[in-house]
């Protein structure tokens, strides 16, 4: 490969959103992973009852990922061919169920707040 | 500059992009910015291409004080790696197109015209205009002309579903019109007839492609039984690389795809809705009811009037003689070749232009700096070639017809892949853009 490296790929992905939204999706994901965190440390532990909901999210996350792609790209489940293609799907629906999860389990504790345990 | 349908350049950037971005990330270390070369070297790029408009940032990147000039007398810039998708019908004319100057560094001058006359010997370009720029060093980077003119009986001005004509590789409208005859001909059903030149072309894969996909369009739509596709190679095989020639065969056999060799398209009659054809055995027509033109393809006629071209090889062609390892040209140091235009064995696609670029940086600022360059172009060539929407085989090759994979092991380059279609959908026109601002 020629002069490959971390800056080539941001590049990329700036031309392929743009830069404005490229960075702004990358703010969101920061945003909402330190929301996390944040309510980690507040909470001082995982409420299982809202994991247990954002576990249930999961799988409409990675669907939507895996849809979203398919339909982004003019394609469909006929075209995976290879082992690498249900690799790169499986890696979608991942990155999505795990996304959705953290977003379902963030918005529950910033809108109902610490909750005692069960 | 440019190509049509092939390139790849980030490869491990798009797989990064189509899923596994994480280990991609790993791989980087950041690129080592090179200290500015001082100088007061006056370059010429001729032509604002993917190859000139890249090598444009490029260089104005590295140099601190050269006086860089583009001539280019086109407004717009076209990826014409997304000529064959608009040709499909999955992007509309405006996919491809762009405006030229905005691919341009600050700094540089822009002249927006042609060059009429180059003398290598004074080192010296005279526009159409009549404007006269002097070089200490000239990067040829015009691409290729089109010679619509060598298909008798042909004009543009026929392409479209009225006449069943394609003509994909004119420009991004007459590829949209390209698609409305592809898509009449797919509902109504017919000979369709395929093919390329026998001179060297852009982009060897695209001829094929556009076949591949009109035969996927036909099935989907169930139109496959009421249509014949004919491929007509002008040699003895469907792909200059054996290997992937063999593929290729397989594949049309699979599709009940008819291939004849040693056919090259001489003259088309769109009344009578017959081509002529030149073999071996001599010339023969044929009835179709949609074709796909593609012109013998030559350099520019200001080059190959310059002395620039090669004297005893591509003779009715023009390409320059360059070192087909440091693109240098043979006779004028001062000269480089970026792109289409070398007369080297392979290489004219977008991303053989990618792996021109770093070798002609190299060389022409190592001769600014007093030194010997050391890179070296091993005529790395690829292309997504797409098997039907939604697949396609990403294979890359060089000057010995090796296949030379950038993820051995994980794409595999003779298999249809989906992911190799995601590369060239989604990521391939950004990576071009980056390569284009010489961020890539």
């Amino acid at each position: 490969m020629e002069d490959f490296s971390f800056m080539t790929l941001l590049a990329v992905f700036e031309e392929i959103f743009g830069r404005g939204l490229f960075w702004t999706m990358v703010a969101v994901a920061v945003a909402i992973t330190l929301a996390y965190l944040y309510v980690l440390i507040r909470d001082r532990s995982m409420s299982m009852r809202k994991f247990l909901l954002a576990q249930l999210s999961m799988p409409f996350g990675g669907a939507a990922a895996v849809w979203f792609v398919m339909i982004m790209t003019s394609s469909g489940f006929r075209d995976i061919g290879g082992p690498i293609d249900w690799i790169v799907l499986l890696g979608v629906f991942v990155a999505g169920a795990v996304g959705f999860a953290i977003l379902v389990y963030v918005a529950q504790s910033l809108i109902r707040g610490k909750a005692p345990e069960a | 500059m440019s190509d049509l349908d092939h390139f790849t350049a980030s490869r491990r950037g798009f797989l990064g992009l189509a899923g596994a971005g994480g280990a991609a990330l790993a791989l980087g270390t950041g690129a080592a910015q090179a200290q500015k070369q001082r100088t007061s070297a006056r370059i010429l790029i001729l032509g604002a291409g993917a190859g000139g408009a890249a090598i444009a940032n490029r260089l104005a990147d590295r140099l601190e004080g050269a006086q860089i000039t583009v001539l280019d007398g086109k407004q717009e810039h076209w990826y014409q790696p997304g000529f064959t998708l608009i040709a499909a019908g999955l992007k509309p004319a405006s996919y491809a197109t762009s405006s030229l100057a905005g691919w341009l560094p600050r700094g540089i001058s822009f002249v927006n015209d042609y060059a009429a006359e180059l003398d290598p010997e004074a080192n010296r370009v005279t526009t159409t205009g009549g404007q006269r720029i002097d070089y200490d060093y000239l990067i040829v980077a015009t691409g290729l002309v089109l010679d619509w003119d060598a298909v008798e009986g042909f004009d543009l001005s026929m392409v479209g579903p009225e006449n069943g004509i394609s003509a994909h590789y004119a420009s991004p409208e007459l590829a949209e019109k390209s698609w409305h005859a592809l898509d009449r001909f797919t509902d109504q059903g017919g000979v369709g007839m395929f093919g390329r030149p026998a001179t060297e072309m852009k982009c060897a894969g695209a001829p094929v492609k556009i076949c591949f996909l009109g035969e996927d369009i036909a099935t989907t739509k169930g139109n496959r039984a009421k249509c014949e596709f004919i491929y007509n190679a002008q040699a003895q095989n469907l792909f200059g690389v054996p290997v992937i020639h063999h593929r290729v065969r397989q594949i049309m056999d699979e599709r009940n795809i008819t291939y004849r060799y040693q056919h090259v398209l001489k003259a088309i009659d769109p009344g009578a809705k017959t081509a002529t054809y030149i073999t071996p055995e001599g010339e023969i027509t044929d009835a179709w009811d949609f074709i796909n033109v593609i012109p013998p393809q030559r350099a520019p006629q200001v080059i190959r009037d310059s002395g620039l071209s090669w004297a005893d090889k591509w003779v009715d062609q023009g390409w320059i003689e360059v070192d087909q390892q440091t693109l240098r040209h043979a006779r004028y140091s001062n000269v480089f070749g970026i792109g289409d235009i070398n007369g080297v064995p392979k290489g004219k696609t977008a991303a053989s232009v990618k792996f021109h670029l770093p070798v002609v940086e190299d060389h022409l600022i190592a001769e600014i700096a007093g030194r010997e360059g050391t890179k070296l172009y091993g005529g790395y060539t690829s292309c997504p070639l797409i098997t039907r929407i939604g697949r396609a085989m990403l294979v890359e090759f060089d000057y010995n017809d090796n296949l030379v994979p950038s993820f051995p092991g994980l794409i595999a380059p003779l298999e249809e892949l989906w992911i190799s279609w995601l590369m060239k959908e989604v990521a391939l026109k950004a990576t071009y853009n980056a390569m284009l601002r010489g961020r890539a």
